[in-house]
């Protein structure tokens, strides 16, 4: 395990308006770290910050280059990909484009062998190849995000809020892949809503609190944490 | 120190070149720094202000300097008499083009003034009446107290007051309810409009107000030219106007003087030097003109006079809190025991269903709480109570009355006032500026009121009430902050304190502590529990469970846009389908 | 009218038609891609058309020296831009397209413009010429305005408008030309007399549209641009940058107007400022079309050149009254049936 992502002093404003503030976070290959925390603490501004989708004040390393400067495309090229909350799927094209659009940055040979591992983690999106992406239901929007993301080959995949509107089954799914690609050696980056699914999947977990990371450790021994419970497992941590 | 010499520039600028000192042709330039400003000023109030533009600007100053020509030369009206008919009709002509435009998205209007200025211009052209391209010459001056205004110099007095009356009108506009409603449609209009603002008739307005304007500027054109030919009412002549616009500063009300002013002695100078280095090959200053529009867009976006203002001190007159206080607003009387009734609620996107048959009540002096993970239809569910979705299917009353297919206005109008998860505040706006749009509906001043300062006495019973609101949630100390100063828990509150200012019966909050210290949620839990005292029903979707719990009433609780459990808090807390759906386990 | 002036005027609809089917498929195609509504379009078919028009007549075109201009601030604004040291390969690159290029074309064509050139050449020439423009005036004006408004990058794009025109009367001159028809011929089809220049336009119209077709939707380049159009978020998510695609736009705006510049310098005396006016009829029929349909936008175009000919016969006054006045009841149409194209 080697560390591909590290962040350092990463601070994300909108006008005059600090969203993210002093923060930094590493991400191994073949692991996952998840950040949690509640609505509007600025989970999903730092990623799109690390993507390349917001301008971030900090530093951030990958695979041993500052790719600070990098716009979104680029560092998709270099292998670092962000599935966003609102998906951005090409709607008016099929699931097919859509995911040789996601290899866009790679060979066509990488495409073909990148197309057939994505419908093999993926058989839902095999039948629907020929559809709309824009018809497709929400669990399979997802899928197709996370697909599209994975034909670009990357070693650090960015998700944020996987389960966002999913039934539980599906949910199950997801995380259930997000297992595999760490057992295939890639390092992922989990925001996540339910606390619960996201600390049971990760090996390193973030608090963040009003911007800033409050807490971090294992996620194992987060689980255990009896504040944490209280405050982001929500309902039955108070009632139980 | 500043009135002084205010003073003595303005008796510099009107005497000096009507004395005589001045040569003829500073005082023409003058001129047509003047009436150009006037053109800009409503360009300023229509691309800075209302975020919409037009290049077809001179085509209304050439119908307005048309008419006069025709109705002076061909009917025997005096000018003065002219100037009336002249500014109806091309607020007429401005109407229309409006009404055809302003329900389109944005970029339309400034498109459809491209194909109108063309249009006019070939028109002019063609008419025979109009004299084809030789134009009408032959118009009389304008006469003041029996002396014609014939010589520039003479003419500037005119232009100089005409000039001063468009500013005086446009700053009155500019600081008055009216105003507040344009300057809030800049940055979308979803907020405006749940607020009570309508924002296709305030576009409208200000167009017209532009057009207006326009037509003010081309009386004045064709009495100092005294002959008027097509060319100088092209669609070239309209983005010079807008040039002026957008270099002074478009949105500063002296940005359009100054804009005038750069415009015209640039042009002037370069029609003058470029020939020198180029030969006289056609009018190249163009080129100089387009680079210099581009270059501001992508430099100074805001003009050239904000960064001369900045040097300028603001004055800022302090609220009179003690005024009046407002009347409570007059609203159908309730009917049976609810504020707020969903009945049956669904809302479908093509396939998606996002609110599947929710159903739910709120009474007077209670709050209620929608509870579901991110994406179980809870923000939809707010827009359908709001107006700003219609329902598949359903029913929405409030206080008893149906409200099917009203408009988040007409909504509004009925006392429910919101907040959004996303904050929608008007960033360049004050915090009092912005509180104060929540209390559009409960004041009636109109646009032309506002332009004639008629609305004071109102205007600051609205400025107390929106500084009472302000003062409530406690955020006195940051009254004239830019909203785009706050931090995200502050613009919670400012949207909370607008929401206040419509003296709602129902009030929605969509996510208020998301954001929020802990102590800012004890004192927005304080608030609440306040108005919920007053009678006010409270309609709260939050997923602090800490905040919700110490707070609500009862609760409701959706998973995949069904509702699958109400109740008490205890209740909920212990309902094993509430904890399997929001807790999700993977296991 | 008999039916030979109907069909006459019928034949001038379609080939007026044809020019601003082109066009509006360009100002469709760049507001998808960029959301720039792209009011030069126009200057570039009347640079097109006058450069052909001075290869053929020998002389060096002075667009190939407003070329080396552009070129040479598209390099002065990568160069200020810079906040570390490149690399090398990056520097070249973009050294030999804003400089080298124009550079070695200007040079180059005023060696080869006085050879009697075949017409092939010539034409090849011009496209290499004028096509650069389309993306070097992106990089000038629009790639500094990243994040800016639908009506900043208007009010922008008219002023590129303005220079254009200006640096077109300074490069060109103030006089018309019109270039010799690539092919001479007429046809027969039944009473209609064609000219063989309007059959050529035509033809090449149709292989146009039906290229664009394909290139967006057999391959994968024209496939990244449609999605930069349908999501811009998207399409930076699997790589494909803003910029690049906005420069690939560019290109293929440029090239269509370069090559209706080529088709209609022969059939019209074309000025340094003709362009504009053919291009706002094209704008015109992608107002109609509300920038959104291809296919809606040449439907319009064609039905805007027909009764742009009609008009002429009739009402030769009030043509351009007519065909910019219809706007507004369109306009009014659009917004009765479609009034809930608010919040951008």
């Amino acid at each position: 395990m080697t560390v591909l992502l590290s962040v350092e002093d990463a601070a994300v404003s909108y006008g005059a308006v600090e969203a993210v503030r002093g923060v930094a976070l590493q991400v191994a290959s073949g692991s996952v770290a998840t950040i949690i925390g509640a609505n509007g603490a600025g989970k999903t501004s730092l990623l799109s910050a690390l993507g390349g989708l917001l301008p971030m004040r900090g530093r951030v390393i990958y695979d041993g280059h500052d790719i600070t400067r990098l716009g979104t495309a680029d560092r998709v090229a270099a292998g670092l990909a962000l599935v966003t909350e609102s998906r951005d799927l090409f709607g008016t094209m099929t699931v097919e484009d859509n995911l040789r659009l996601g290899a866009y940055t790679r060979t066509r040979a990488e495409a073909a062998q990148g197309i057939e591992e994505v419908f093999g983690r993926f058989p839902k999106l095999k039948e629907r190849r020929t559809q709309l992406a824009g018809t497709l239901s929400g669990g399979e929007r997802q899928m197709l995000a996370t697909g599209r993301a994975l034909m670009s080959r990357p070693s650090v995949l960015m998700l944020d809020e996987p389960s966002l509107g999913l039934a539980p089954l599906i949910v199950r799914d997801i995380f259930h892949i997000i297992t595999e690609l760490r057992n295939d050696g890639i390092g992922v980056l989990l925001v996540e809503q339910n606390a619960r699914a996201a600390l049971q999947t990760a090996d390193h977990a973030y608090v963040m609190e009003l911007g800033r990371f409050v807490m971090q450790g294992a996620a194992a021994e987060m689980m255990h944490d009896q504040r944490l419970v209280e405050t982001y497992l929500g309902i039955s941590g108070a009632g139980n | 120190m500043r009135t002084p010499l205010l003073t003595f520039l303005a008796a510099v600028v009107l005497v000096l070149p009507a004395s005589g000192v001045l040569p003829a042709f500073w005082a023409t330039l003058l001129n047509m720094i003047g009436i150009s400003a006037i053109v800009a000023l409503g360009l300023v109030v229509l691309t800075g202000v209302g975020g919409m533009t037009s290049f077809g600007q001179a085509a209304f100053v050439g119908v307005a300097a048309y008419c006069s020509a025709l109705l002076t030369t061909r009917y025997g009206f005096s000018p003065w008499l002219a100037l009336p008919v002249v500014l109806v009709v091309t607020s007429i002509a401005a109407t229309l083009i409006g009404l055809v435009t302003v329900r389109l998205s944005g970029h339309y209007l400034p498109l459809g003034t491209i194909c109108w200025g063309m249009a006019v211009y070939y028109l002019f052209g063609n008419l025979d009446l109009l004299g084809g391209f030789n134009g009408i010459s032959g118009i009389p001056p304008v006469s003041l107290f029996g002396h014609p205004l014939l010589d520039s110099r003479q003419f500037w007095p005119l232009v100089l007051v005409m000039l001063g009356v468009s500013l005086y009108l446009t700053r009155n506009l500019l600081d008055s309810r009216a105003g507040r409603a344009i300057r809030a449609l800049r940055s979308g209009t979803t907020a405006a409009e749940a607020f009570g603002i309508a924002p296709a008739r305030a576009k409208l307005a200000v167009f017209i107000y532009a057009g207006f304007l326009a037509g003010l500027a081309g009386w004045l054109f064709a009495h100092l030219q005294r002959s008027v030919t097509p060319t100088a009412f092209s669609l070239n002549a309209g983005i010079e106007f807008l040039l002026m616009a957008v270099i002074g500063g478009s949105g500063r009300l002296w940005g359009a003087v100054l804009g005038a002013a750069i415009v015209v002695l640039l042009k002037n100078a370069l029609q003058d030097y470029l020939p020198l280095l180029f030969g006289s090959i056609g009018s190249l200053e163009v080129i100089f003109f387009g680079v210099v529009l581009v270059l501001t867009l992508q430099k100074a976006r805001e003009g050239l006079w904000p960064v001369l203002a900045e040097h300028i001190p603001q004055r800022r007159s302090p609220v009179d809190e003690i005024a009046t206080a407002l009347a409570m607003p007059v609203r159908p009387k309730g009917e049976g025991p609810f504020l707020l009734e969903a009945i049956g609620i669904n809302k479908r996107f093509g396939g998606l269903v996002a609110v599947n048959d929710v159903s739910f009540s709120l009474a007077k002096g209670e709050i209620l709480t929608l509870l579901g993970p991110n994406g179980a239809g809870k923000s939809t569910t707010f827009n359908l109570l709001t107006g700003v979705l219609s329902l598949s299917s359903g029913e929405v009353r409030i206080a008893g009355h149906s409200v099917a297919g009203a408009s988040p206005s007409q909504i509004a109008g009925l006392g429910v006032a919101r907040t959004f998860q996303h904050v929608k505040l008007v960033p360049e706006m004050s915090v009092l500026e912005n509180v104060a749009l929540g209390t559009h509906l409960r004041g009636d001043s109109g646009f032309l009121r506002c332009l004639l300062r008629l609305d004071r006495p109102q205007e600051a019973q609205l400025l107390a009430e929106a500084a009472r609101a302000i003062r409530r949630v406690g955020l006195a100390d940051r009254i004239h902050s830019p909203a785009d100063s706050l931090s995200l828990g502050e613009t919670r509150i400012v949207e909370i304190a607008r929401a206040i200012c419509l003296a709602p019966r129902v009030l929605l909050l969509d996510e208020p502590a998301a954001g929020l210290r802990k102590a800012e949620k004890n004192r927005l839990a304080e608030l609440l529990r306040e108005l919920r005292a007053e009678g006010l029903g409270i309609l709260l979707v939050e997923h602090d469970m800490d905040f919700v719990m110490s707070l609500t009433d009862r609760i409701v609780v959706l998973d995949f846009g069904t509702r699958i459990a109400a109740g008490l808090p205890d209740e909920i807390r212990k309902n094993p389908r509430v904890q399997e759906a929001y807790l999700g386990s993977v296991a | 009218m008999d039916s030979t002036i109907a069909l006459f005027l019928v034949q001038d609809g379609l080939i007026n038609g044809a020019i601003y089917a082109l066009l509006a498929v360009c100002f469709v195609l760049l507001f998808a891609v960029t959301r720039i509504i792209f009011i030069p379009q126009g200057d570039f078919v009347a640079f097109a058309g006058l450069t052909l028009a001075a290869l053929e007549m020998g002389v060096a075109p002075g667009s190939a020296l407003l070329l080396v201009c552009l070129g040479v601030a598209c390099a002065l604004f990568d160069l200020a831009g810079l906040r570390n040291w490149p690399p090398a390969g990056w520097l070249l690159r973009r050294l030999g397209a804003y400089l080298a290029l124009p550079l070695v074309l200007w040079l180059g064509v005023r060696d080869l413009a006085p050879m009697d050139l075949p017409v092939w050449a010539d034409i090849c020439l011009t496209l290499v010429i004028v096509v650069p423009m389309g993306p070097f005036t992106y990089r000038l004006a629009f790639e500094p305005m990243r994040n800016a408004s639908i009506l900043a990058l208007l009010i922008t794009s008219v002023g590129v408008h303005l220079v254009m025109m200006g640096l077109g009367l300074l490069f060109f001159g103030a006089e018309g030309y019109r270039s010799t028809p690539i092919w001479g011929g007429t046809i027969l089809l039944g009473p209609m007399m064609i000219q063989g220049q309007s059959a050529l336009l035509m033809v090449c119209t149709l292989v146009i549209l039906g290229l664009l077709w394909c290139f967006f939707t057999r391959t994968l380049a024209g496939k990244a641009l449609q999605a930069a159009a349908v999501s811009a978020r998207g399409a930076e998510l699997v790589g494909i940058s803003v910029e690049t695609a906005g420069r690939r736009a560019f290109v293929l705006a440029g090239l269509i107007a370069a090559i209706a510049g080529i088709l209609i310098a022969p059939i019209t005396t074309l000025y340094y400022d003709s362009g504009f006016l053919i291009g706002l009829k094209g704008f015109v029929a992608a107002i109609v079309a509300g920038f959104a349909s291809f296919p809606g936008a040449v439907f319009s175009a064609i039905v805007l050149g027909i009764i742009e000919a009609f008009a002429a016969f009739w009402a030769s006054a009030f043509k351009e009254v007519i065909v910019f006045g219809l706007v507004l009841p369109i306009l009014l149409w659009r917004s009765l049936t479609n009034p809930h194209d608010e919040e951008h």
